[in-house]
């Protein structure tokens, strides 16, 4: 299979996401290189195939977006919503992703070697994310299932209404959600933690599972109470 | 929507060059504001007993064809103040010996359609409907000389397309913010500062904001000072840049709700909504590039 390099700034982004979607799905490509993505938005987006797309620089709003079975690697930063709505596969910046990285993803694994933005992981339906950096505000808000692992520090409001996703964090935590609780690890939470590190590569293997706090749901907002207003 | 850029040189050889540097970046944000644009650049001070006024004359019955000759000659021989001015069609800027106050407020008596834009020792401001690449081929951007400056792109959400509408706004002498976002609060704002006798120009959100800021400079606020009050004073999503004669100034809404990105070298600061806008500057792929933290003040001094 061919390995392509496609150059942003002698080419239209379009052309580069329509070979994604017809040679690359052919299985004519196994790789391609992206160079100049100089901040353009959509780069390899709605992928349907286990290609390799390396894009070399800053990419701008919802990089892998939506990817299905792509492995995606960006050397640079990543602007709002990187890998939002992932299904599968994997998506790996190596600098800083933006608000919303890893928004809604069903599955598949995203990696962040620096810090992610606000909203990191909001509404994650199956994905994981492992951070290696920290996270901002309100990240896992209404995340329903998948894991994070965050090697850094969590902002506010980490896990606000959380469902059944649950979040490793390793440094501080400014504050928790709404109905978000520290529990203790199990030794299924430490293999969970070891392998997903594992997976993100050896500068995120070098961190001991042992140092990671779990916080998950405590449920309570599951039910609808309607004496609530009389128990203040 | 709305686009943000700001360009701080710190190697002097590069102040020569700040226009042709921004252009590329406002139009870069042509996307995010395709309607009207604008820029403050701070140029050299002038000497301690001159002000310039950037005047815009797009709403008076001559437009592009204004005599402003004729104005620098009105405001020597009714003032007896020496004007110089420097005209580029629509737009000048109008150089005065002494303060501007009375300059100002005869302009305003005697042509009222004029609009007056910016005021200082520093300040150059130009904004105008238009796309960004329009506006910046209209007053020869490319060309602008100085130490730094503070730009925008607007698409309008919350009050009309018009010039006046359109930012940098500015108040007081030689300051200036553009706003991306909107904010929820801008009436309370004007009835907390218009008995303090600060007028409004516009019904603008943003011009809430701008007046707040320079109302509590005046009042003897630093910059940092003043930028916490706004934290605790203005609500909504905002991305905030700011300049004055030395100094850009950044801050983002607890929420980070709109975007800014940072690329910083030893020639230069600048500041743009996304990364696109900073992907043509010299130097960029080693530039320290980093996302600028919500609720936190960013202050870069020339």
């Amino acid at each position: 299979m061919e390995h392509l390099t496609f150059d942003l700034a002698q080419r239209p982004l379009r052309e580069l996401n329509q070979l994604l979607h017809t040679d690359a799905e052919a299985g004519k490509i196994g790789k391609v290189t992206v160079s100049n993505p100089d901040g353009a938005h959509n780069i390899a987006v709605g992928l349907n195939c286990p290609v390799e797309v390396e894009v070399i620089g800053h990419a701008g709003y919802y990089v892998g977006g939506m990817n299905k079975s792509a492995s995606i690697t960006v050397t640079g930063s990543a602007g709002t919503g990187a890998a939002e709505n992932m299904m599968s596969g994997k998506v790996h910046i190596k600098g800083f992703a933006s608000n919303g990285a890893g928004a809604s993803a069903h599955g598949g694994l995203l990696v962040i070697d620096g810090d992610a933005g606000l909203r990191c992981g909001i509404s994650l339906k199956g994905g994981d994310i492992v951070v290696g950096g920290s996270v901002g505000s309100f990240s896992a808000f209404m995340a329903q299932a998948g894991r994070m692992v965050i090697c850094g520090d969590a902002g506010d409001a980490l896990g606000d209404s959380l469902y059944e996703a649950v979040l490793y964090v390793k440094g501080n935590i400014t504050s928790l959600g709404a109905d978000a609780q520290i529990e203790p690890m199990s030794e299924t939470d430490y293999a969970a933690v070891a392998a997903l590190l594992q997976q993100s590569g050896p500068a995120f293997a070098a961190h001991d599972p042992h140092d990671f706090k779990r916080v998950a749901s405590a449920r309570t907002l599951y039910h609808w109470n309607a004496d609530a207003d009389q128990e203040y | 929507m709305c686009g943000i850029v700001g360009l701080l040189v710190k190697t002097p050889a590069l102040r020569d060059r700040l226009g042709e540097l921004m252009v590329p970046m406002l139009i870069g944000m042509t996307e995010r504001g395709p309607d009207s644009a604008g820029l403050a650049v701070f140029t050299e001070m002038l000497g301690e007993n001159s002000r310039k006024i950037s005047v815009y004359s797009g709403l008076t019955e001559e437009g592009d064809d204004f005599n402003w000759q004729a104005l620098g000659h009105a405001i020597s021989t009714h003032l007896g103040v020496a004007a110089s001015v420097e005209a580029k069609g629509n737009h000048a800027v109008i150089t005065v010996a002494g303060s501007a106050e009375p300059v100002k407020h005869w302009m305003r008596e005697t042509y009222p359609k004029l609009y007056l834009l910016s005021t200082g020792r520093s300040i150059d401001l130009y904004k105008d409907i238009g796309t960004p690449g329009e506006v910046a081929q209209r007053y020869d951007f490319k060309h602008l000389k100085g130490t730094h400056l503070v730009g925008h792109t607007r698409m309008a959400t919350e009050s009309a397309v018009t010039p006046e509408r359109a930012h940098p706004f500015t108040a007081g002498e030689d300051f200036c913010l553009v706003h991306n976002g909107s904010l929820s609060n801008p009436y309370g704002i004007r009835r907390m500062l218009e008995p303090l006798g600060i007028g409004f120009e516009t019904d603008n959100d943003t011009e809430a904001a701008c007046r707040f800021l320079e109302w509590r400079l005046r009042e003897g606020d630093d910059l940092e000072v003043a930028l916490q009050k706004g934290f605790e004073e203005l609500d909504g999503f905002f991305t905030f840049l700011m300049g004055t004669s030395d100094k850009l100034a950044l801050i983002r809404d607890p929420f980070a709700c709109k975007p800014a990105v940072v690329a910083e070298t030893d020639d230069f600061v600048a500041i743009a909504s996304e990364f696109r806008s900073l992907a043509h500057l010299p130097g960029i792929k080693n530039a320290h590039v980093f996302e600028p933290a919500p609720e936190e003040m960013y202050v870069w001094n020339i």
